[in-house]
């Protein structure tokens, strides 16, 4: 097969996922469907054309060699770039552009590669921060934050096994601890769904296998569609429901675990390419 | 009146050969080191002064006259080498905020050594040998000095360009001024870069005083912030770093200077800072300047978790208020009138704080806000005869209504340009008061703005200040621990995230500032009362870097800070002025020791004591941290 030809097939393979999840959907359309999705930065064609859909409670990973444009893809999902072409909805609405407050009141909690977090800020205050915003209670000038919503903070960093850090400030945190600080205040919102960018890199394998399974099991519990990337394949294998595989920001393949492990130019491009590298 | 046109026209010209070369040294330092260097208009003012006292010395003949210059301007450059030796090295990584700071440093300190050495009267210089005659144009007189002026700024601009293009050094500083970290990784000397760029900006300013004074106009000990802050409106609207930028600008802005005064004679002033922010709103990097990399945080460890204060510390504030309550009645005349000062500076400096503790944006014009406060009470006062509770109520009004104007601006800017947009609108604010003489009576102030009634003796005046500013610091530090507050340091902390979870950054930080100048604008309308009379003064740089002042020295990142750091350095203050007529030299060199030797401040250093030595009644770090009693409000 071409490389011309391939990518076509990866295309329609994940067009053909997109119109399947929209016929299995309730509602009619799926949690996120995207596009034809595009971006250059200067003469860099990050992303160049990507197309895919996830259905709620399902999780789909979005893998690729460095630099093939996957985080230009999330940050494109969740407002924090502006695509040059190409269409992101959410349960049917079209979101493409929007700020990324506006698309987490929408319903999109997210992680990012390099983790952000409040460093002047003790774990717990940051979960906080996330409720508060859920509760809209933002403005608020006078019932200081301490006393509010800490019990339902602590709810979530227990789920995410860091309850015993809560008192802790972000700017000390072990960088594997910032990335559950990070899944805690997207699960805050209760999202329909979930970004996460790298989510488990800087942590051991036992964590990193133990941690998607805790959100894949959410996931699969409260109905939240999930797109993920991952470098390290025993996670990505595990938990995925489906596999999009991309390189230099064009579709190569995409479809169940087994035939993107079978694919022949994903072999080629991706694992090809020898070890699988453990995030940044 | 086309004659008068073209004689403003030639006059602006010339007016902006010396702009343009201190802009241009500004420029190209800033481009270089990052550093946004207030000395440099003392530079520029040691160029007259030196200037003056060569020409006084060297034989009055064209050797002597030009090489009276050129040596100025050699000192000039020289000096500014020894600075950045001295001083500005250590600096390169702190942040912009301190260095900033430690700059006025610098200014205070020269402008005592110039008052020592040259005394308080203005001096003139000679004329230029040779260009004393003049051109007729029709009626329109042109000095034949102006138009050598005129050429100066090409034949400089030009002069640069070849330097710049045509040898090493000169692409070694076009590549910094790209890129510093490539510069560091090629291996050049980069301390021999710096000081030579140092050098030859110094240099640069040296010449533009020196060759003011043959135009009649004196060297003044108030020249130097005076042309630094055109000169940094010049380089923000130039774009910093670029030369041709700050020769397009500084035509730009003598031009405006020359016809404005025909047009709009009471606002020359604004006029420059209004096409400032104008510019840095819609092109943030200036007319020809490139973006330059993101923007350092501006406090130093302002990342440091904000706890709630222990016990200790509200016990301790709940004593400091018993203390202020019942101590009063047996003070003198004296000492109530500073306790009621220090209270407003309290209140000053924690509005201050917000904006740059939690909020991230350091404020180089705070005082506009205190002083707009303090102006609307006066006007209203003297024009309406408005009583004292609406004055009080008018003053955070006031100043609210300018925070929204300001702030709308100033919140679209991060780092050094929003300082320099904050800078520039408090010179917009100073120059309204001081130009527009019918309104503010210009440098004479408004007298006569009185407490009334039964609040009209000292005692019961400094209640009422102490419960004022006491209740809105307090109120403000309850802001700080409540969700907006959080929201604000969200926002500082990580924008990304912050926006990522639904907080509109810069809509939380425009609510800061408006609230942080409502406050200020109280203090103002309080400290208006106090003094029975208001002035420009109240919204100078000086008065804003006093206000910055009191957040470092407190610690920026502890909310207890402004409260210390206003005390001690008011009270310092205070010392000072009754021992030494040199001040302002002493306050400069405590700024450099500050910035230099204890970035914490006060409260930060009481704090790391206290959590070093664990949770348990520490007198010593509560003696600092007094005022902290949030329940007592
Ligand atoms: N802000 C930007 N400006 C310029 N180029 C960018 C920018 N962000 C990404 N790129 C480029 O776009 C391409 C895709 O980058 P992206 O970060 O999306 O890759 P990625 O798949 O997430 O890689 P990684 O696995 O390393 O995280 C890369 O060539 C990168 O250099
Ligand atoms: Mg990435």
């Amino acid at each position: 097969m071409t490389a011309e030809a391939g990518a076509a097939a990866a295309a329609r393979a994940a067009n053909g996922m997109a119109d399947g999840m929209a016929d299995g959907m309730p509602g009619g359309a799926p949690v996120l469907a995207v596009e034809g999705l595009e971006k250059r930065f200067g003469g860099v064609h990050a992303v160049a054309g990507i197309s895919f859909a996830v259905g709620a409670g399902e999780l789909l990973a979005l893998i690729g060699p460095n630099g093939a444009g996957k985080s230009t893809t999330f940050n494109m999902v969740g407002g924090q770039l502006r695509p040059d072409g190409g269409r992101v909805r959410l349960a049917g609405q079209d979101i493409t552009g929007l700020p990324p407050r506006r698309i987490w009141k929408l319903g999109v909690g997210r992680t990012f590669q390099i983790t952000a977090t409040f460093a002047s800020m003790t774990v717990r205050e940051n979960v906080q921060m996330a409720l508060l915003s859920h509760h809209g209670e933002l403005s608020g000038l006078w019932r200081p934050v301490a006393k509010r919503h800490a019990a339902e903070a602590d709810a979530l960093l227990a789920r995410v096994g860091i309850l015993d850090q809560a008192e802790r400030g972000c700017g000390v945190l072990a960088y594997g601890d910032l990335k559950r600080v990070e899944l805690a205040v997207a699960m805050a919102h209760s999202p329909r769904l979930l970004l996460m960018d790298e989510p488990t890199a800087g942590m051991a394998p036992r964590e990193r296998v133990a941690l998607m399974a805790l959100t894949a099991r959410v996931a699969r519990e409260s109905g939240i569609a999930v797109l993920f990337t991952e470098h390290d394949m025993d996670v990505v294998f595990a938990h995925a429901d489906r596999i999009l595989v991309m390189s230099r920001g064009r579709p190569i393949a995409a479809g169940d675990p087994e035939t993107v492990r079978n694919h022949p130019e994903v072999r080629a491009v991706y694992l090809g390419t020898g070890k699988t590298s453990g995030g940044h | 009146m086309m004659e008068l046109l073209l004689v403003q026209g030639l006059n602006g010209l010339a007016s902006a050969a010396s702009l343009f070369l201190v802009a241009a040294g500004l420029s190209i330092i800033f481009g270089v080191t990052r550093i946004v260097n207030f000395a440099h208009g003392s530079l520029y003012m040691l160029g007259a002064y030196i200037a003056v006292t060569l020409f006084a010395v060297l034989p009055r003949d064209q050797l002597g006259f030009w090489g009276a210059v050129l040596l100025s301007a050699v000192a000039a450059g020289l000096l500014g080498a020894l600075l950045e030796r001295l001083v500005l090295r250590r600096l390169y990584g702190a942040p912009e905020l301190f260095q900033l700071l430690a700059t006025f440093g610098v200014v205070l300190i020269v402008q005592d050594a110039a008052l020592l050495i040259w005394g308080p009267q203005d001096l003139l210089g000679p004329r230029a040998p040779g260009l004393r005659g003049a051109v007729y144009v029709g009626e329109a007189r042109i000095p034949l000095y102006d138009l050598f002026l005129f050429a100066v700024g090409p034949v400089v601009l030009a002069l640069l360009w070849l330097l710049f293009n045509r040898t090493r050094w000169g692409t070694l500083v076009r590549a910094a001024t790209q890129d510093r970290e490539m510069v560091a990784a090629l291996g050049v000397n980069q301390r021999w870069l710096f000081t030579t760029v140092f050098f030859l900006g110094s240099l640069l300013a040296g010449l533009g005083g020196a060759l003011q004074l043959p135009r009649g106009q004196p060297a003044t000990l108030h020249m130097d912030l005076d042309v630094i802050t055109e000169a940094f409106a010049v380089v923000v609207i130039g774009g910093m770093g670029s030369v041709p930028g700050a020769f397009l600008a500084a035509l730009l802005i003598g031009m405006l200077q020359a016809y404005g005064i025909l047009v709009f004679p009471k606002i020359t002033l604004v006029l420059t800072f209004l096409v400032m922010a104008a510019v840095l709103v819609v092109r943030p990097h200036g007319l020809l300047g490139r973006p330059q990399g993101a923007a350092r945080a501006l406090g130093a460890g302002v990342e440091a978790v904000i706890r709630p204060a222990p016990p200790a510390l509200r016990r301790l504030g709940l004593a400091v208020l018993a203390l202020l309550l019942v101590l009063p009645p047996f003070l003198g005349s004296y000492a109530v009138s500073v306790l009621g000062e220090i209270a407003v500076f309290v209140l000053f400096a924690a509005s201050l704080h917000l904006m740059m503790g939690p909020g991230g944006m350091a404020s180089f014009g705070h005082a506009a806000y205190f002083g707009l406060g303090a102006y609307g009470v006066a006007l209203l006062v003297t024009n309406f005869g408005v009583p004292m509770l609406g004055g009080l109520v008018a003053a955070p009004v006031v100043a609210a209504i300018a925070g929204a104007v300001f702030g709308w601006f100033c919140v679209r800017l991060s780092g050094v340009y929003l300082a320099m947009l904050t800078l520039a609108f408090a010179q917009i604010a100073w120059s309204g008061a001081f130009q527009w003489v019918e309104l503010t009576g210009g440098d004479n102030g408004i007298l006569g703005v009185w407490p009334e009634g039964f609040l009209a003796g000292p005692l019961p005046f400094l209640y009422l200040t102490l419960a004022v500013s006491i209740g809105v610091t307090l109120l403000l530090r309850r802001v700080i621990y409540a969700p907006f507050g959080y929201a604000l340091r969200a926002g500082r902390d990580s924008p990304l995230r912050a926006e990522a979870i639904g907080i509109g950054v810069r809509g939380v930080q425009w609510r800061a500032f408006i609230l942080a100048a409502a406050a200020a604008g109280v203090a103002g309308g309080l400290f208006a009362y106090g003094k029975g009379s208001v002035f420009p003064t109240y919204m100078q740089i000086s008065r804003s870097v006093d206000g910055l002042m009191m957040v470092l020295l407190g610690g920026v990142q502890t909310v207890s800070g402004p409260i210390v750091g206003a005390v001690v350095f008011r009270g310092l203050e205070e010392q000072l002025l009754r021992l030494t007529d040199y001040w302002r030299a002493v306050l400069g060199a405590a700024i450099l020791l500050l910035v230099l030797a204890f970035p914490q401040g006060i409260a930060g250093a009481a704090q790391a004591w206290w959590q070093r030595r664990g949770a348990g009644t520490g007198p010593a770090a509560a003696g600092t941290e007094r005022g902290e009693a949030e329940r007592a409000a």
